[in-house]
């Protein structure tokens, strides 16, 4: 009889893990190669790709469905204005401990919207993300429903020339998207993450087998709330100007987002990636047409839904049964010792 | 012998649908003991409320010496408390290696190798070896109940709970089952089977109890139980007098 034996990492992951190191190689020169507008734009890609993977994690994973993540996007933001105006921190400092903020506050929100089921839980989390608006809205010391641009000074802490803080600028967006997949990554190697993935398929089953799912969730809806709000202070580190209009946007920080995961194939860890660079490739093509572009989405998130409900990485999963992040668990024996 | 489990008056009704009317029972240290009793009787609320799935309105249960009345259902699984359920609920994204593994990880408390090598014994043992690596949610029928068990050994209950596992097998597989559940239970986990597929359920169980409505209404040796014209009356629908 052979021996059976479990292992985790595939050909495949092997393979993408390189390529992955070396885009990242190639991503973190980009200062020296790239334009500005690329450079821009790339950053946002990057911040995008960091919230979609947060807004997975809580929705495909731990069936979390927020609309309300504005919230905490907006939460981080006004942090970065409001602890470098008046608390005098480095910005980098001030959007960290934004996020430290945000895992505090999320805490009350979750015992309050926890309550609620399903489009209920929905509904509520938007309510939440409009108490932020309205709230932030009054204090006039960050300029009220006009918003307040970051002063000089703060901008000029960063770096002094002009280019080398939008390469900061770069960097950090390039780096909390890294440390967002790789923290989610690490986190369902697990056996929290075990637990998590077995939620996200049957949380009647997954309570009989032992996982405490509020718990669970709790600890989910916190940690991603912290990771937004640092995401957040980061967009508007590069948008150097702040509004309540802006920064609890349900369209920008959400409904984007949503179409992002959802095309890309919610409930995976390729999902989102894919997701982004779909969503700006459509966004950079049809940016030109106005309102078109917004009936473009919708309708390329309509075909998706029904023809491909996991997503594009869905069809390709099913199709060629691979995993780039090796987070399944592959039973081999002894003879068929070879990855694929 | 000790009593491993004890149910005592539990109650449980929604509006006029009665599922447990004070039923009141005992299974001790290594029993195997079958439920009977027809659709709608109260047999999966049973299990429901043993496994803390949903939360009884009066009476008490009682597990290895503890009240867990009000114990939520992550915790009495990690005391022992396992079940497989009658409508399969595989986590169909995850392969049968993972779906046993959440078991063994959350349900056992183990961890890393020795986490695996169990699963992988626990495979070996409910015929799913070959089937390691596949996504649960391509599984057959059968293949998902083999699942249910494979999952439900791998959390190591001390209290199996079985709900119609042979429900819908062929006689060969069916047999093939029963050698299975014999093995567990020689093994000395103490077993609860709901099962209407009575010829299945003799082969293991050494006791019987049947409901209906809610209500227990008999319990003894699988022989008189099933002579009994009361029980053939409700569960058989034949009339004692005919």
């Amino acid at each position: 009889m052979t021996t059976a034996f479990v292992t985790r990492s595939t050909r495949a992951s092997r393979i993408a893990m390189i390529i992955a190191v070396l885009a990242l190689i190639v991503l973190a020169a980009a200062p020296w190669w790239a334009g500005r507008a690329d450079l821009r734009l790339m950053g946002e890609i990057f911040l995008y790709l960091a919230l979609a993977c947060l807004w997975n994690l809580m929705a495909g994973y731990a069936g979390l469905v927020s609309v309300g993540q504005q919230a905490f996007v907006g939460f981080g933001g006004y942090m970065l204005f409001a602890l470098t105006m008046f608390g005098g921190l480095h910005p980098v400092v001030a959007i960290l401990a934004g996020g430290v903020l945000a895992a505090i506050v999320s805490v009350p929100i979750a015992i309050l919207v926890f309550r609620l089921r399903g489009a209920y839980f929905a509904i509520g989390t938007w309510v939440v993300a409009e108490v932020f608006r309205l709230s932030f809205a009054q204090v006039s010391s960050l300029g009220g429903g006009s918003g307040s641009s970051l002063p000089v000074d703060v901008v000029r802490s960063l770096a002094d020339s002009r280019s080398g803080r939008e390469a900061l600028a770069y960097w950090l967006a390039l780096g909390a998207a890294v440390v967002v997949i790789g923290v989610v990554y690490a986190f369902l190697r697990t056996r929290r993450g075990l637990a998590l993935t077995a939620i996200r398929d049957s949380e009647v089953a997954a309570s009989g087998l032992g996982i405490d799912i509020w718990r669970t969730k709790l600890e989910v809806y916190v940690v991603t709330s912290a990771f937004t709000a640092i995401i957040g202070g980061l967009i508007f580190l590069q948008k150097l100007r702040i509004s309540p209009d802006a920064a609890f946007s349900v369209n920008d920080w959400t409904a984007f987002v949503i179409f992002i995961v959802v095309i890309g194939g919610i409930g995976t860890l390729e999902g989102p990636i894919i997701g982004t660079l779909l969503f700006f490739a459509l966004r950079e093509t049809l940016a030109d047409y106005g309102t078109a572009y917004l009936i473009a989405l919708g309708a390329v998130a309509i075909v998706v839904m029904l023809k491909a409900p996991k997503g594009v990485w869905g069809l390709i999963r099913d199709r060629f049964d691979i995993e780039l992040f090796p987070l399944s668990y592959r039973v081999r024996t002894r003879d068929d010792h070879q990855g694929n | 012998m000790s009593a491993l489990l004890s149910v005592s008056d539990l109650s449980k009704s929604f509006g006029a649908v009665i599922v447990a009317d004070e039923t009141s029972f005992e299974v001790a240290q290594g029993a195997a003991i079958g439920i009977l009793g027809p659709n709608g009787a109260g047999k999966t609320s049973l299990f429901n409320l043993i496994t803390g799935a949903m939360t009884p309105n009066a009476g008490r249960i009682t597990f290895d010496g503890a009240d867990i009345t009000a114990v939520p259902a992550a915790k009495r699984c990690k005391m022992g408390i396992a079940r497989s359920f009658q409508v399969p609920q595989p986590f169909g994204g995850m392969t049968v290696f993972e779906n046993a593994l959440v078991g063994a990880v959350q349900g056992a408390g183990l961890s890393g190798r020795e986490a695996e090598a169990h699963v992988l014994d626990v495979l070996e043992a409910t015929g799913l070896m070959n089937k390691a690596n596949v996504r649960a949610g391509s599984l057959s029928l059968l293949d998902r109940k083999r699942l249910e068990m494979a999952r439900a050994l791998a959390a190591k209950p001390k209290l199996l709970l079985l709900d119609e596992i042979a429900g819908g097998l062929t006689d060969a597989e069916c047999v093939a089952l029963i050698e299975t559940i014999k093995n567990v239970h020689a093994a000395g986990t103490t077993i609860i089977w709901i099962e209407h597929v009575v010829h299945a359920l003799l082969a293991v169980v050494e006791k019987l109890i049947v409901i209906n409505f809610g209500k227990k209404i008999a319990e003894g040796a699988p022989k008189t139980i099933m002579d009994s014209p009361h029980v053939k009356e409700i569960y058989l629908g034949v009339d004692p007098h005919a």
